[in-house]
């Protein structure tokens, strides 16, 4: 028999195992503690597997990386600030971080601006939920296949020859010079063009979201707007919209992490070239492509302060929409 | 200020449903109309196509001498109290106030004005920068009112708006709506369920059954004078009783029997009833009609036994049983009814209503139509 499938068979059956036996042994010990405590104890030791696997494959490597950061790449002797020093004197550091803001910025709008359009029109159709599966779809596909999907739509050949690439094709046939998508970095077009290519994965997650925000206004409130007066823009300006604020917050959170760890649509489509390098591909590349552990740390580092005081935000909101709840 | 009217309206959703049927009413300016029915009847669906809210299917529809059938609601100039109040949770009472005045322009200091007397009509005045969530049940009903105040609609159409409040605070609120009709002089169309409410504020009532409006009229009209069994059972409280009885004709006798009772017939109703010889007719009798002790020559008597008592103060109402038939009855109290006590009750044979059994129509209104 493979040995593959020995181990998978072992994992399927093994964890849970491991888990169960692990439940019942501290049942059989918790019967051994004083009645009083037990409902104490007793869900501390029933969240502690998670806790550990939390710590070992989250808290500990983060102080790792930490750890690296602060060391020479050898990790044989501390060197204090001096790769932080790096990357802020790094231009292609610096260059990766400025794409990260045009990510943060444009992926959260286009994300908000069709999710929320889009949201308001199936609202009306009556293949509500079809239209819903279709543009939620590509949210089902990997980041890297997306790219593959999108590599053959920006695709470029010099003119004269056919194009393959489809929006070269459409271009092509209306007699305009195929466009390089990719590699036109001039106003950070190329960015632009992988930020589509995102926009068009995350849309779907804005639209779902935002499209049961909306079926929860109680519909009787845009019918006292309009018989107070208010035409179909000013209802969706002064009344949904206001009351979207709360469910487009926790969408824009979610999407500046999304964006700010943007990674396998710049490493599959362009591997950061042409100015298109973001944070985490920065970090890959010290990492893997160069061995230097050091910066790479540093600059995981650098992406996850950045994305601290989002979370922040983020879990803040959440708090607040409980507490209304 | 202006009056309502529909002529033959009628709505229909797709698949073939009918909500209101050929519906003709004519609303009076400065009346308060109620439109009552049980649930689904299409008093809503017809207050909803004053406001603009659902769409007139066929006929016409006119607000003062304006046809509304395809103006937006905005452009109708009627406010609307809904049932869960609507009000906008993000704005504070001011602005749920002022919100429709901003939306048409009026003048800053107008706005002020408007709002400060609703504030006081309602007593809303330590809430105006209250959000709605921070409002009682109670409160927030004045808020939804006072909406509708500044904007001095031309009609005012309240869509269930007591339902959602305990009973001692839904007798103030509809003293405060009829106060407020008074003071306002403008045309109300307001919508229930609750016949109590539809009797104690409606200058007119309009019942609709089943999408097809039943009679239109004062609320004594309707008691006196239901135009149906419909009518009859659902005006008044507690419910008109039925009984199912065989007219007969013998030797120039007209009479009403059945398995456990025999009326006589009164002259006034002698031809109706004889023409119905050998079909049933439905006798309704209010259960406040009933009365205790010997019947008078030509009265007729109901003799039952006592199930239950529901002892009211004033009145007690009274259960009972005989054979087939339950019968309710509205008492003196000082009568001091027990359960078991078998009792001969005097039907005051002049109020007794009667229905043709087929049509449900009543017998006894249309003697008086004719008359």
């Amino acid at each position: 028999m493979d040995p593959r499938l020995i181990t998978a068979v072992i994992v399927v059956v093994g964890v849970p195992a491991v888990l169960v036996g692990y439940i019942v042994a501290t049942e059989q010990l918790l019967r051994l503690a004083p009645e009083r405590v037990k409902p104490r104890i007793r869900p501390w030791l029933w969240l502690l597997p998670a806790f550990a696997f939390l710590f070992v494959f989250l808290v500990y490597p983060t102080i790792r990386t930490f750890i690296y950061s602060l060391q020479n790449s050898a990790g044989t002797e501390w060197v204090g600030l001096r790769n932080y020093f790096w990357f802020f004197g790094s231009s292609g550091a610096l260059d990766a971080l400025l794409n990260n803001v045009i990510w943060v910025v444009l992926l959260t709008g286009l994300v908000l601006g069709f999710g929320v359009l889009i949201a308001v029109l199936v609202d009306r159709v009556r293949y509500e939920s079809v239209a819903k599966s279709v543009i939620f779809l590509p949210l089902a596909i990997s980041g890297t296949a997306a790219s593959v999907i999108w590599l053959f739509m920006f695709s470029y050949q010099p003119p004269g020859v056919a194009q393959t690439g489809t929006l070269n094709a459409i271009v092509t046939s209306v007699g305009v010079a195929p466009v390089t998508y990719l590699q036109t970095s001039a106003f950070r077009f190329n960015t632009i063009m992988l930020i589509i290519v995102m926009a068009w994965m995350w849309t779907g997650f804005g639209m779902v979201i935002i499209s049961a925000a909306l079926k929860g206004i109680n519909p009787e409130l845009l019918e006292a707007a309009r018989v107070d007066g208010a035409s179909e823009w000013q209802v969706f300006r002064r009344i949904t919209f206001p009351l979207l604020g709360p469910t487009l917050a926790v969408v824009s959170t979610t999407v500046t992490i999304t964006a700010l760890k943007a990674f396998d649509i710049v490493y599959v489509m362009t591997n950061g070239a042409y100015n298109t390098n973001v944070i985490a591909n920065e970090m890959w590349q010290e990492m893997f492509n160069f061995g230097n552990f050091a910066h790479g740390s540093a600059v995981a580092i650098v992406l996850m302060v950045a994305i601290i005081p989002v979370m922040a935000f983020n879990i803040q909101r959440f708090r607040a929409q409980e507490a209304i709840r | 200020m202006a009056t309502v009217t529909f002529d033959h309206v009628w709505k229909r959703y797709s698949g073939d449903v009918v909500a209101v049927q050929d519906l003709n009413l004519d609303i009076r300016d400065e009346e308060f109309l109620v439109l009552v029915g049980p649930s689904g009847c299409g008093k809503t669906t017809s207050l909803r196509m004053i406001a603009g809210l659902e769409e007139v299917t066929d006929g016409t529809l006119k607000i003062g001498e304006r046809v509304v059938n395809d103006l937006a609601p905005k452009d109708r100039d009627v406010a609307m109290v809904f049932q869960s109040y609507a009000l906008y949770p993000h704005m504070s009472v001011r602005d749920n106030l002022s919100f429709g005045l901003k939306l048409r322009k009026v003048p800053k200091p107008e706005i002020e004005r408007r709002v400060q007397e609703a504030a006081k009509i309602l007593d809303l005045g330590a809430l105006l920068d209250r959000k709605p969530k921070q409002l009682s049940g109670g409160q927030r009903q004045r808020v939804a009112l006072g909406r509708a105040i500044v904007r001095e609609p031309a009609v005012f159409l309240m869509d269930e708006p007591l339902s959602n409040l305990d009973a001692k605070l839904r007798a103030q609120t509809r003293a405060q709506i009829l106060r407020l009709h008074q003071r306002l002089a403008t045309t109300f169309v307001y919508v229930t369920h609750d016949q109590i409410e539809a009797m104690t504020m409606g200058s007119r009532i309009a019942v609709m059954s089943a999408g097809l409006l039943q009679q239109v009229g004062p609320p004594q009209e309707l008691y006196d004078h239901p135009i149906n069994k419909f009518v009859a059972g659902f005006i008044g409280s507690p419910a008109m009783n039925f009984i199912e009885m065989t007219a007969s004709r013998s030797d120039g006798k007209v009479q009403l029997t059945s398995q456990d009772f025999t009326f006589p017939v009164p002259d006034r109703l002698r031809e109706s009833v004889a023409a119905l010889s050998g079909n049933t007719v439905t006798v309704g009798i209010r259960p406040e009609h009933l009365e205790l002790g010997e019947a008078k020559p030509g009265d007729a008597t109901l003799r039952a036994t006592t199930d239950v008592v529901e002892y009211l103060g004033d009145e007690e109402q009274i259960h009972l049983r005989a054979g087939e038939t339950e019968i309710i009855a509205l008492v003196n109290s000082s009568a001091r009814v027990r359960p078991g006590d078998v009792l001969e009750l005097r039907v005051p044979i002049d109020r007794v209503h009667m229905f043709d059994d087929q049509s449900g129509l009543s017998l006894t209104s249309r003697e008086l139509a004719a008359a």
